[in-house]
């Protein structure tokens, strides 16, 4: 039987918070970017792409230290943040922040693919019926592109809970405070003896991700019954 | 329908421009691909927005570039049923056919979904998935769709392409029906002058992004006589058939005519070649061909070495295609009378007019 330490426990709980926190904030978001790459006609566009795609090709280290200068003490935005008392590095916002723009590419990658598959025709078709483009959205798009954004919010649950090197940077290794379980993991593996509750943390670890990856398969295959 | 239109658009090489002015119920837009009749769709329904001009629709102003106005498409209420049936593929044939319906305003409701549902015979499909439909119901279902936007105009564009031959004349007669029933405004798309004769009574004629010319869609088809290999095809609507012996006599006007085709109780539409009509000036002793029509010529129209030949045959119209040389050799001017001969096999039966 696992014996999970009330450390383990807060891992976990974190874990589970920071990838939650992660997906809820980037789903508006990555559905925005989305739907600006797959319709908008601008020049600019591959730029953007560019931007938003960084965080895929960048070691997650070097994102984590991107961050930590954009928000720390003396960055750009720290202070900014810290006069409406919103601190962020080496809290739980800033592991969030992290897993967030790590995970970003890949929810938004997924997405895009959705909303490219939708006939352009019938979004045509709704606004001559006398949808306008806010109606559009909520009846034609969202609902034709349900599966690929349950895809792109799962992606970026599992990365968010796998998240390490912009996590560690950025957010620190804070037991109780911003230590996930791949923090506690690593924490383990550097302590003489820790492998046994490193492994015990990897089960968990395994049965978490395949939770997710099941519910969001039961999911999306009753979507695709509607 | 009050439409006026003056408008121009560029994009890329090519130029569009279009201005006339439609008082018809129903008319259609005609030219070869590339000659800007979807271009027209687009722009009218407000889907694309013109350089310049002005648009308006039974006295309102849906486009002024002058004025800087531009109504969005779902504020024009121009109805589009596009070429491929584009259904939302995540509703059912019901929440399809209402969409448009449940934005429409209640003032503004005149047509009652039951009453289409049933003009065009969709009652046992409403709860179908839209994927289960065949290409002839999806398409039902989608004129069903924009008709129930009580729309001012409806613009359809090619709505029968990709239809196979036997379907195409399946939904005419629902297009027709619905667009009646419910006093709809037209304007057909379409590159195929055999449609847009049984659809509209006016044609606009589109050429190289530009509107050419305008005519009744009747002088569209006669004109089809000087293309090259083109010709002109008589639109016979018969009633319903009496078996004579091994052939099948139809009622046409005060004649009968004796075709080798059986058809439906209702109306059959055939299609007879003005080519297959041969001229005589007084009535043969014997023949193979099983229809002489004693009539008499209305007028004739003629283009190069083709002269076309309306006859009256007791007050039906009939156009016979034949050369300059025998027009003068039988003497045929206006009133002349003549002998009509048709074979029994030279008809053409588009389909059953009858609503099935």
């Amino acid at each position: 039987m696992i014996a999970l330490t009330p450390n383990d426990i807060d891992a976990i709980w974190l874990s589970i918070k920071v990838a939650c926190g992660a997906t809820l904030i980037t789903t508006p978001l990555g559905f925005a970017a989305a739907y600006f790459l797959a319709f908008s006609r601008l020049p600019a566009k591959s730029l953007i792409e560019g931007l938003i795609n960084l965080p895929l090709v960048l070691p997650p280290v070097v994102v984590g230290y991107l961050l930590l200068l954009l928000f720390g003490q003396s960055g750009f935005l720290g202070p900014l943040l810290q006069s409406v008392d919103l601190r962020i590095i080496f809290t739980l916002s800033g592991a969030v922040l992290a897993s967030a723009v790590v995970g970003f590419p890949l929810m938004v990658r997924a997405i895009r693919i959705g909303l490219e598959g939708i006939d352009r025709n019938c979004l045509q078709a709704s606004r001559t019926l006398g949808a306008g483009w806010w109606d559009t959205l909520l009846t034609i798009t969202l609902p034709l592109s349900g599966r690929a954004v349950l895809a792109g919010m799962t992606l970026m649950f599992a990365r968010s809970l796998g998240e390490f090197g912009a996590t560690i940077i950025l957010a620190g290794n804070i037991p109780g405070v911003t230590q996930t379980i791949p923090l506690a993991i690593y924490d383990y593996t550097n302590t003489p003896g820790g492998d046994r509750m490193a492994l015990n943390l990897c089960l968990v670890s395994i049965v978490l991700s395949f939770t997710v990856l099941m519910l969001s398969e039961a999911v999306a295959r009753s979507m695709k019954r509607n | 329908m009050e439409l006026d239109v003056d408008i121009e658009k560029r994009h890329g090489a090519f130029r569009f421009s279009a201005a006339f002015s439609l008082e018809s119920q129903r008319c259609g837009v005609f030219g070869p691909s590339g000659s800007g009749k979807s271009t027209l769709m687009h722009l009218l329904s407000g889907l694309l927005t013109p350089d310049r001009g002005r648009i308006s629709l039974a006295g309102r102003v849906l486009y002024d570039s002058a004025a800087g106005i531009n109504l969005p498409p779902e504020q024009r209420r121009i109805g589009v049923v596009f070429q491929h049936a584009h259904l939302f593929p995540h509703m059912n044939v019901r929440r399809n056919l209402l969409y448009g319906w449940r934005r429409t305003e209640a003032a503004d409701r005149r047509i009652a979904p039951e009453a289409l549902i049933g003009v065009l015979n969709l009652h046992h499909l409403l709860d179908r998935g839209v994927n289960r439909l065949s290409g002839g119901e999806r398409q039902r279902v989608a004129l069903g769709r924009t008709v129930l936007a009580c729309p001012r105009l409806i613009l359809m564009d090619e709505p029968l392409t990709g239809l196979d031959e036997e379907l195409k004349f399946q939904i005419i007669p629902y297009l027709k029906k619905a667009l009646d029933e419910f006093d709809i405004p037209l304007l057909f798309i379409s590159h195929s002058l055999r449609e847009m004769r049984l659809m509209t009574d006016e044609a606009l004629v589109f050429r190289d992004g530009a509107m050419q010319e305008r005519m009744s869609t009747e002088n569209l088809a006669r004109s089809g006589m000087a293309t090259v290999g083109g010709g002109y095809a008589n639109m016979l609507n018969l009633g319903a058939p009496r078996k004579v012996n091994d052939l099948w006599s139809y009622p046409w006007g005060e004649n009968e005519l004796v075709l080798t085709e059986g058809g439906d109780g209702g109306d059959n539409l055939f299609e007879l070649d003005a080519r297959d009509i041969v001229l005589f000036k007084n009535h043969p002793e014997a023949t193979s061909a099983r229809n002489l029509l004693s009539c008499t010529v209305a007028g004739t129209f003629g283009f190069n070495n083709r002269v076309g030949v309306e006859l009256d045959c007791g007050g039906m119209r009939l156009v016979a295609q034949i050369v300059p040389e025998s027009v003068r050799e039988l003497g045929i001017g206006p009133g002349t009378a003549i002998v009509a001969a048709i074979k029994a096999s030279s008809f053409r039966r588009l389909s059953s007019m009858a609503v099935c």
